[in-house]
């Protein structure tokens, strides 16, 4: 269950940024937004499933699947997934296979820039456990640790079939009330950032990407 | 008098309700078209209504300062106040909306108001897309609107008035007294500065997806992005009507009006489908050009 935030801090540090530019950003943390109860929670999670909007960003190899979902061989649209160029407007942002250290900084602002309700979709074995790049020097093994995964799809890489497979379940997820990652990346937001930070030496951006 | 203010009011709210709801689907057609000339299957008919839901059903917003609190509102202002200054349909109570005897000139002026507002909002949205998309958007809609005021202006000498109502009555009776056969330069010249208006290729370098995503709106989410999309549907349909009234003679009932406002798109439809993006100043040269050239032919022959 989601916990009650009062305890902690309402202001971030920001301490990545230099003094004169801290004014420009947003110091508030994410807060948990409850979900409404009942019908109308159903009925708005089933508008969220049947209008998934993807963030049309490729973080790695696996982006190379993204293409013939769209076109006319495979045909997501007919499902309500459309590809979104703003990370403001899509809800889903798909990990495709390795992330270098240098991408999970971007990953982390487009994920942060995301409203709430938001989803996360990781694609290939390299999001679970680094797969053939397990033990390189700039790639992380497990995404898991840096945002909250909604749906992982094996496969190296996985097949068009497997995605819109990953979709399906995605959507599942979303009218059972489940896929509530954004809420958990509010409320464990402290191990989140001390995660992240362990891996991004230059952090040179505020905490929450508002 | 109470009643009939209640009345005024009830009626408006149907015509604005009748005409959303037959924008979106349209809307939704059109998606299924285009997915269908690419050899797709498309999304359902009714996904535009999805997306509204789900975008007004995000939990969270960003603030970004007063202008771009007010620019969707601008935005959808604009739309609805086009639609409403329009009689949808001639000779009916309910869609005669609140048409009265100068308000072609007024129509003409609330095409500009939303995409103005829409510019500041964007503009203090941050985004250099946004500013870029701005600045493209105000040249083009400065070069359609030449030949359309053009086309406009002669037909106002053709039938001496600025009242859509009385332009309306002038075509009655039979297909030959559309203004599509009496003064085909103005027609023509009119229709091409549509497919500038309905921003679909090759004149979309505002939105532009493929190269600055995607314009203006980038930085709008959640509800913003849920009040542009009503006005997409609710200004695509009020320009779709007053071509309907000004050229084609009309609608005296709810079916004609589909069947031509759905026509008449299927010009942009075909055209966007057919043709890639022009460049900017393509776009701007070729309103500039030919098109201008018929109005201005148009008013002429008018005059003679």
């Amino acid at each position: 269950m989601l916990k009650n935030q009062e305890n902690q801090p309402q202001k971030l540090a920001n301490a990545g940024l230099p003094e004169h530019e801290k004014y420009l950003f947003c110091d508030a943390r994410p807060r948990i937004r409850h979900p409404f109860k009942g019908f109308w929670e159903k009925f708005l999670n089933w508008a969220r499933a049947n209008s998934i909007w993807m963030l049309a960003y490729g973080t790695g190899c696996g982006a190379i699947e993204l293409r013939p979902l769209m076109t006319a061989r495979y045909d997501v649209f007919r499902y309500g997934i459309a590809p979104r160029p703003t990370p403001r407007q899509s809800s889903v942002i798909i990990i495709g296979g390795y992330c270098s250290v240098k991408t999970l900084k971007r990953i982390i602002r487009s994920y942060e820039q995301m409203q709430n309700p938001k989803f996360v979709l990781a694609l290939g074995s390299c999001t679970i456990n680094g797969g053939m790049y397990w033990d390189s020097y700039n790639t992380i093994n497990r995404i898991d640790a840096y945002i909250p995964v909604d749906i992982y799809i094996a496969g190296c890489m996985p097949r068009p079939e497997a995605i819109i497979a990953g979709f399906k379940k995605l959507k599942q997820l979303i009218k059972s009330g489940k896929a509530e990652g954004a809420n958990l990346y509010a409320e464990n937001f402290d191990w989140y950032k001390a995660n992240q930070k362990k891996i991004i030496k230059d952090w040179n951006m505020p905490d929450y990407n508002w | 008098m109470l009643q009939e203010t209640v009345t005024i009011i009830a009626y408006a709210f149907i015509s604005l309700l009748v005409i959303t709801i037959y924008g979106l689907t349209l809307n939704g057609l059109v998606m299924k078209i285009v997915a269908r000339v690419h050899g797709r299957f498309g999304p359902p008919l009714w996904q535009p209504f999805i997306d509204i839901i789900k975008n007004n059903a995000k939990r969270t917003m960003i603030y970004h300062g007063t202008m771009f609190f007010l620019g969707p509102v601008f935005r959808i202002a604009g739309g609805i106040g086009t639609y409403l200054f329009i009689p949808a349909i001639h000779g009916s109570e309910v869609f005669a909306n609140f048409s009265f005897s100068g308000d072609l000139l007024l129509v003409m002026y609330f095409f500009f108001f939303g995409q103005l507002g829409m510019a500041l909002g964007a503009g203090e949205s941050g985004h250099p897309y946004s500013a870029i998309a701005v600045s493209r958007g105000l040249a083009q809609m400065t070069a359609f609107e030449v030949p359309f005021a053009l086309s406009v202006i002669s037909l106002a000498i053709q039938y001496q008035t600025l009242s859509i109502t009385g332009i309306v009555s002038a075509q009655q009776g039979g297909i030959l007294h559309w203004t599509v056969f009496t003064n085909p330069l103005a027609t023509v010249a009119a229709l091409i500065a549509l497919l500038g208006m309905n921003m679909h290729s090759p004149f979309d370098i505002v939105l532009a997806p493929q190269e600055i995503p995607i314009g203006p709106p980038t930085e709008f989410h959640s509800a913003y992005l849920g009040l542009l999309q009503t006005n997409r549907a609710i200004f695509n349909l009020a320009k779709l009507v007053l071509f309907m009234n000004l050229y084609f003679g009309g609608a005296t009932n709810i079916l004609i009006l589909i069947i031509k406002t759905f026509s008449i798109y299927m010009l942009s439809v075909i055209v966007g489908v057919s043709f890639p993006r022009f460049r900017t100043e393509q776009s701007i040269r070729f309103f500039l050009g030919i098109p201008t050239i018929l109005g201005i032919l148009a008013v002429i022959f008018q005059k003679l």
